[in-house]
């Protein structure tokens, strides 16, 4: 994920200091991972060094200086841009279990332990989410569902392997 | 997995042939009071007659099933029959609401069928028909609810008789997504909240994470998931 661009659209509704920033990204998106506040800083300088920022006001107090950032028109145009811009799907092609599947043929082990083995741990990771919808809000549910649609395609494939592993072994071992 | 001990319901080494097709071919399942399990595999593995040969609907050609420590061979169809009346529950995709008549009397039917005076059996059926948000359809037949109520509706008619075990086969099959996900979200919940063990045909991964373990079945056979890692 584009840290910069979050964090620019974020200031679109106001001015906010690099805390206030660091909060509402936590609470919006960073529900696994939370931001640092170097991230932040530093994100905050390239933007500023940019132009797509500004620095609106800065407070003295007890602790260093608190700068308050606001959006420039460029940074605005900027997060439209990003906005307007698909992205890349990824391109799956480089499977890591494809390759285990197939090392696991030629050396003559049991490829349908690798694919149940992986099956396993996809359920286990998809019934983790599924708990966690239970509980959570709308924004939890729609982050949730993004991961299950992805594991459920996966578990897809590893039943279409499992299916064809005779036929990819004769292919291998031909 | 928990010692085969404590189960439920218990198979072993089931086979059963349709012709020269070998529909189970040494399959086994087990499950606990109160649990989920998934029974996932491809179209024609075999996973309904698992189900079938479970809820004492099919019986195997050799093999073991047992129930709350009773051997379901050794009962005859009358026993098997009141088994499945009293005991089990049961969900389809499809297709099972009687369409003459209204959602309430649908799910009070088991009762009904078990000698429960109407108005007792549309009472207790009311309370499930709310458990599962549908008791605001009672007075309305099968054919004037959506698939997705319909769906809740059997659910409700699967648990009114407070049974032990419900066989769930692709209770979603014929839902769209969130439909689905509400069916399987009433229902575990108000199975885990009655102790109720599911046993959830599907082939769907989504609907399966929904339960506590899986089985899955490939060309008759089964293999427990929890003892593959």
């Amino acid at each position: 994920m584009s840290i910069g661009h979050t964090l620019l659209g974020l200031l679109e509704s106001g001015p906010r200091h690099g805390y206030d920033l660091k909060r509402a990204f936590d609470e919006k998106f960073g529900h696994d991972r939370p931001l640092h506040y170097g991230q932040v800083y530093s994100t905050m300088s390239r933007l500023l060094k940019n132009g797509l920022v500004e620095v609106d006001g800065i407070e003295a107090g007890d602790g260093p200086e608190r700068k308050r950032y606001a959006i420039t028109d460029a940074g605005i145009t900027d997060v439209e841009r990003w906005l307007a811009t698909p992205e890349k799907p990824e391109p799956y092609l480089q499977s890591t279990l494809y390759t285990k599947v197939v090392l696991a043929l030629l050396t003559h082990r049991d490829a349908a332990d690798v694919l149940d083995t992986q099956r396993a741990e996809h359920l286990r990771s998809m019934r983790i989410l599924t708990d966690r919808k239970r509980s959570g809000d709308l924004a939890d549910q729609l982050i949730c569902d993004h991961a299950l649609f992805h594991l459920e395609a996966d578990l897809r494939w590893l039943e279409l392997a499992t299916a064809r592993l005779d036929k990819l072994k004769a292919a291998m071992t031909a | 997995m928990n010692a085969p001990g404590g189960s439920l319901l218990v198979a072993e080494n089931l086979r059963k042939a349709y012709g020269p097709t070998m529909a189970l071919d040494g399959a086994a399942f087990s499950i606990h009071p109160g649990e989920v399990v998934a029974v996932m595999g491809p179209s024609g593995s075999g996973k309904s007659t698992l189900l079938h040969c479970l809820a004492g609907i099919v019986t195997p050609d050799s093999g073991s099933i047992t129930y709350d420590g009773r051997e379901l061979a050794t009962m005859n169809d009358a026993q098997r029959s009141q088994l499945r009346r009293s005991e089990f529950g049961f969900v389809f995709q499809f297709g099972q609401l009687v369409p003459e008549l209204t959602c309430v009397e649908n799910v009070a039917l088991p009762l009904r069928l078990n000698g429960t005076p109407r108005k007792q059996a549309e009472r207790t059926a009311l309370g499930w028909m709310e458990r599962l948000e549908v008791d605001d359809l009672a007075k309305k037949r099968p054919g004037e609810v959506s698939g997705g109520q319909g769906q809740r509706v059997a659910v409700a008619r699967s648990l009114v008789t407070s049974p032990r075990v419900v066989f769930a086969d692709e209770p979603t099959g014929a839902l769209d997504s969130l439909n689905g996900e509400r069916v399987m979200e009433l229902l575990t919940e108000a199975a885990r909240s009655a102790s109720t063990a599911v046993v959830l045909v599907t082939h769907e991964a989504r609907v399966a994470a929904y339960s506590d373990r899986e089985i899955v079945v490939r060309d008759g056979k089964s293999r427990d998931m929890e003892r593959v890692v």
